[in-house]
């Protein structure tokens, strides 16, 4: 975008910002500026409104000083030296534009010219290219290079010369990735993709092969393209590159953008700020938005790309409804169908009793909206059937810490990364899950943070270039309370406690309790290490590392949650860091990776059965009270059912109705069939989506939804932050996911009369006072602010539990193991664990639609080569895979990040339905299921299962829709 | 296009491993791995990158940066003779261009060629710093100075007996 409509805060300021504390002032061109130490004399310009011309530097990179561009003379030094890679010093005279320096950089610009293609009209960068800005910044006017006579001038851009012979130095533009090209014509080797590649994303795939004239961009080895190198798609490169060289596929296809509107990415639970970028209301790509505090000006494949579902042929724009779930689908008006869905849950409740129907609220739509949700069911429907799918993932969280810091979300904010020394990695994969967290945790790695991983599995982060985990403990699937415990038993008895923090900040008799339980000799390593698999003295040398390592930090994730005993092992992280004195501060915390963007928001507001906004149990009636005045209703005191406790209670005729709000139950929870009939026993299924989902095979009322590109409203990452969404285009559906709710409240008589989510949040804030001090003016004025935001932190709140624990005292709290009911035994010799590969989401509806499939298009069975080859399976193979819930087939891939008696796959695909071999094991606490440990077995197999073939069927008979009667 | 005499039988992977192994103690080992290799199969195997890369912890593409960036270190086997011409300033003002260009069509070669026969490779050199005898040439890390056609002949018959 040309840098004069760039406001300043947007700037490229060449060179990252500098940490120091101190100040030097110094004068640029007159101008007195005064920066922190270590600033670079281009940054300190720029802080004092001075551009100096570049072309190497920007500011997520570090100063390279190789275009020679940046040049400037500073009184009192010799020559001309480069003001990126020259850090200021005090009372330092810098002059930007001395004749000299002007020469120097006409004739540098020049050289850069006389390699580069002249066809600014109808380059994909015209407009936006910053080789253009400087030849118009230096004053280029004529470039005196030419070639000699009778020889072309050596040049790397055109295919031919003038007798037609092939250019040699030419190469052919790479569209082997879907969404951004490389055009190595245009490339003026200025190193920004290489070192973005390797600086923030951390993945080193891109190089600068041969020297001299000879030097290109080159994504992996001799032979390699884009997509077959090491290359994640990030888009780091696409952003850094200045020229058209790498350019995104849509740009080059619709032009440049002329409007942008900043807003949050919809996927995972880092919650990454990105500028949409349009023409018009037509998206034209989607920008890591620099200013954005969770992700820093970084991207994931996910957000940066894979955001065409949004207008996939498959989305459904109009309301349908059917009598019966063996009739095909009728299109119809939004009236007929909310009075068609109004009319048969009033019906229900007449028939069956007020509890006899409930909500599901979606992780994946705004607070504004999922506030809504629960409302209607406790104000509109008069129940609290109400629950999320955090159920089935964070829901241990939330009790865990709950109980031993008071409240349940992640301590740090991202930032927090940049301090810590030691890193425990537990039950997440946040290379594939939480990729933009990657890249910030793999930075901190290379400047010699150490990593602790524990998981069954060797994700990437145990061993990626430059990064090395100093201890990988590969536990067996489901021992995770055995390990954690262990840990706290060496921290224990080798006494690297940290004794005045426990003292000072927990309560101390729950503490000896505590430690006399852990130093029971059957918690040892050694004793533990036939359960868990993990060596005694990895596991010693580990705890070691964690309590004398300085900051200490745990990251966890759905490894942790999604067992029998997840919240147990919660207990045991806050344990941990308890212990080790690491909370409280930057740099330590306990920090669950949330799965879906607006898992921490949904659970804030109020979708558990049992309790209200904030975290509130139903059963006080002072909290209800709250409540009751500003809905005028009154609130039932009981808490209503788990989404569990609703399928069995629609498979015994007691449970009727549901009003499910983008989410797919039957795809994404546990033991599908159970999941299908309770589904199919009920008589009225809402489902509000944007395409026919699995669930949607058995609703009779289709509700369609709108894209996070066509709403306002809030979504709440995991750092607890509370990003705004901002509608850029209007809803192709023709209305909001909150005024839908809003329409089918109505239609039962509610009365609400929304205009705008930030009347919501308005509503929010009086009720939730985590969220007094939450206003859109606040989050326009700040970009976005951490809960709790209230009179005590008006600003909000990075770091929880700085001067004390929420609940007052720490409390520690004995962590028995208890193994699984779900055991390996003849059938079925092996576990299954599943997870996320970083192209694909969830249950894979929005990434499935988009050009992501390249790299991954099935779900995928890994197998350790002894297990497969005592099976005869070999790599590729189809393979039945059987629990004693169900059976799927997949194709298998060989593997040794898996160990012998551990198999693991994705669940991101409907046609391998992963869950319907996850049994229906359970979260003791929570009820959140057990995916992470089924016992399984794998044989040979021809292709798909009968299951599989009739559920095709049943899909394919569910979706059919009756063309529009006219 | 000149052909390169392919290696008779692949390294095998156990020695590449072998080989990278034992630079492993070196502060700094990845050149010293290119040179082991160099020295025992005549090039860098394209196999080896892949296993330098997993023993350094470094990526294929970073691997390959620093190979490409080096002219010696070969993909794939030069011939028995390797000849490098400089065309640096003072040869080429001693007429070395010409010369080179003579050399080439002799040996029927591009620069970088290598003879059907794979007796012979020849490829440029920026400077021998023997300026003082320019032009001058290399045959297999030996100069030669003062070249001119007779010189260049009983050169090719050399490298080509």
């Amino acid at each position: 975008m040309k840098d004069f409509i760039i406001p300043p805060k947007d700037w490229d300021m060449g060179t990252p910002l500098s940490r120091s504390t101190k100040t030097v002032t110094l004068s640029v061109d007159g101008f007195e500026v005064t920066v922190p130490e270590g600033t670079s004399v281009m940054r300190a310009a720029m802080e004092a409104g001075i551009k100096i011309p570049k072309l190497c530097a920007t500011d997520s990179l570090e100063a390279f000083g190789s275009c020679r561009l940046c040049v400037v003379e500073i009184e009192g030094r010799r020559g001309t030296p480069a003001s990126c890679t020259t850090p200021v010093a005090q009372h330092m005279k810098v002059h930007t534009q001395t004749p000299k320096v002007k020469k120097l950089r006409k004739g540098v610009m020049e050289l850069y010219i006389s390699d580069h293609p002249l066809d600014c009209l109808t380059c994909s960068a015209n407009g936006d290219c910053e080789l253009q800005d400087m030849a118009g910044m230096v004053g280029l006017r004529d470039v005196r290079y030419q070639a000699p006579e009778g020889a072309p001038l050596a040049n790397h851009f055109t295919p031919r010369d003038t007798s037609g012979a092939a250019n040699p130095d030419w190469t052919p533009k790479d569209d082997s990735n879907p969404y951004f090209t490389y055009d190595p014509a245009k490339c003026i080797v200025c190193n920004r993709c290489v070192r973005a590649c390797e600086e923030v994303q951390g993945t080193f795939a891109l190089t600068i092969e041969g020297r001299g004239f000879d030097s290109r961009v080159k994504a992996g080895a001799p032979g390699d393209d884009f997509l077959a190198s090491d290359c994640v798609s990030c888009g780091a490169c696409v952003q850094a590159c200045p020229t058209a060289t790498l350019q995104e596929t849509s740009v080059i296809e619709m032009g440049t953008p002329d409007r942008s509107v900043i807003t949050t990415c919809a996927y995972c639970g880092v919650g990454c700020s990105f500028k949409a970028e349009l023409n018009g209301d037509e998206l034209v790509r989607m920008v890591p938005y620099k200013h954005g505090k969770a992700n820093r000006g970084h991207s994931c494949v996910k957000g940066r790309f894979a955001y065409g579902y949004a207008k996939h042929k498959d989305r459904i724009l109009n309301p349908m409804i059917r009598d019966t779930i063996e009739e095909p689908w009728r299109e119809v008006s939004w009236d007929e169908a909310l009075k068609f869905a109004a009319t048969r849950m009033r019906g229900l409740q007449e028939t069956y009793g007020r509890k006899s129907v409930g909500v599901i609220t979606s992780s994946r739509c705004t607070n504004e909206e999922t506030y809504l949700v629960q409302k209607l069911t406790r104000a509109v429907f008069g129940n609290n059937n109400t629950d999320t799918c955090a159920r089935v993932c964070h829901s241990p969280t939330g009790y865990g810490l709950g109980q031993t810091f008071g409240t349940s979300a992640g301590t740090q904010d991202f930032d927090s990364v940049e301090d810590t020394d030691v890193v425990i990695v537990i039950g997440a994969n946040p290379t594939d899950g939480h990729p933009v967290f990657a890249s910030r945790l793999k930075k901190r790695l290379r400047q010699g943070a150490k990593l602790i991983v524990v998981d069954p599995r060797r994700i990437d982060l145990v061993k990626t270039a430059h990064v090395e985990a100093a201890h990988h403990l590969a536990l067996r699937p489901g021992t995770n309370v055995a390990v954690v415990t262990a840990l706290a038993h060496v921290i224990v008895t080798e006494g690297l406690f940290d004794q005045s923090f426990i003292q000072e900040r927990c309560d101390w008799d729950e503490f000896q309790e505590y430690a006399e339980f852990v130093s029971d000799l059957r918690h040892a390593p050694e004793a533990v290490e036939l359960l868990t698999g993990v060596p005694a003295e990895d596991l010693r040398a580990a705890a070691r590392t964690f309590a004398t390592g300085g900051n200490g930090a745990i990251y966890y994730g759905l490894g942790v949650t999604e067992h029998s005993q997840g919240s147990t092992t919660v207990i045991g992280i806050a344990n941990l860091a308890m212990l080790t004195g690491n909370i409280g501060r930057k740099g330590v915390g306990v920090n669950p990776l949330r799965g879906q963007n607006n898992v921490q928001g949904s659970c804030d507001m109020g979708s558990f059965p049992h309790e209200l906004p904030g975290y509130r149990h139903v059963k006080h009636p002072e909290v209800r009270a709250v409540f009751e005045e500003v809905w005028g209703v009154e609130i039932d005191a009981e808490p209503g059912l788990r989404i569990p406790n609703m399928l069995d209670a629609a498979v015994e005729g007691t449970f009727k109705g549901l009003y499910c709000q983008g989410e797919d139950i039957l795809q994404s929870d546990p033991d599908t069939k159970h999941v299908a009939k309770g589904l199919a026993a009920m008589e009225c299924v809402i489902v509000h989506d944007l395409f026919l989902n699995e669930t949607a095979n058995y609703a009779h009322v289709f509700l369609p939804g709108s894209t996070f590109l066509e709403k306002d409203g809030t979504f709440t990452n995991a750092e607890r932050r509370i990003n705004r969404v901002r509608k850029v285009m209007a809803p192709l559906n023709g209305y909001a996911d909150w005024e839908v709710t809003q329409m089918l409240a109505n239609a039962m008589g509610a009365g609400w009369h929304y205009t705008h989510p930030a009347q919501i949040m308005e509503e929010i804030a009086a009720t939730t006072p985590s969220f007094a001090g939450v206003t859109y003016d606040l989050l326009e004025e700040k970009g976005s602010v951490q809960w709790p935001c209230n009179e005590d932190h008006p600003e909000g709140t990075p770091l929880m539990h700085v001067d004390g624990f929420v609940r007052g005292k720490g409390r520690f709290i004995v962590t028995e193991y208890v193994a699984t009911d779900e055991k390996t035994g003849p059938r079925f010799p092996l576990l299954l664990t599943t997870g996320r590969i970083l192209s694909q989401y969830n249950v894979g509806a929005q990434t499935r639609r988009t050009e992501n499939t390249v790299w991954h298009d099935q779900d995928e069975l890994e197998i350790h080569p002894h297990d497969a080859e005592v099976r005869g399976v070999k790599e590729g193979d189809w393979v039945k895979l059987a629990s004693r819930s169900g059976e799927t087939a997949l194709k298998a891939t060989l593997t040794d990040r898996v160990s012998p008696g551990v198999v693991y796959t994705t669940f991101h695909h409907p046609t391998t339905q992963a869950n319907v071999i996850t049994t229906d094991y359970s979260d003791w606490a929570t009820n959140c299921p057990e995916y992470k440990v089924t016992a399984v077995q794998v044989s040979p197999s021809n292709g798909p299962t009968d299951w599989q073939e009739d559920y095709e069927a049943q899909a394919r008979r569910a979706r059919r829709i009756l063309p529009a009667a006219e | 296009m000149t052909s390169t005499p392919a290696p008779s039988v692949a390294p095998a992977e156990a020695e590449i491993d072998a080989l990278i192994a034992a630079q492993l103690h070196l502060e700094g080992p990845l050149l010293p791995i290119f040179h082991a290799l160099q020295e025992a199969y005549c090039h860098v195997p394209q196999a080896a990158l892949s296993r330098i890369a997993e023993a350094l912890n470094l990526t294929r593409a970073e691997v390959h940066g620093v190979m490409s960036f080096y002219h010696d270190f070969r993909s794939a086997p030069a011939g028995r003779h390797v000849l490098k011409i400089c065309r640096a300033e003072a040869c080429q003002s001693m007429g070395g261009a010409a010369l080179a260009d003579r050399l080439l069509a002799k040996l029927g070669l591009d620069w970088h060629g290598t003879t059907p026969d794979g007796k012979v490779t020849v490829e440029p050199v920026y400077c021998l710093g023997l300026c003082a005898c320019a032009p001058a040439a290399m045959v297999d890390n030996k100069v030669r100075g003062r070249l001119d056609d007779a010189a260049c002949d009983a050169l090719i018959a050399e490298v080509r007996a």
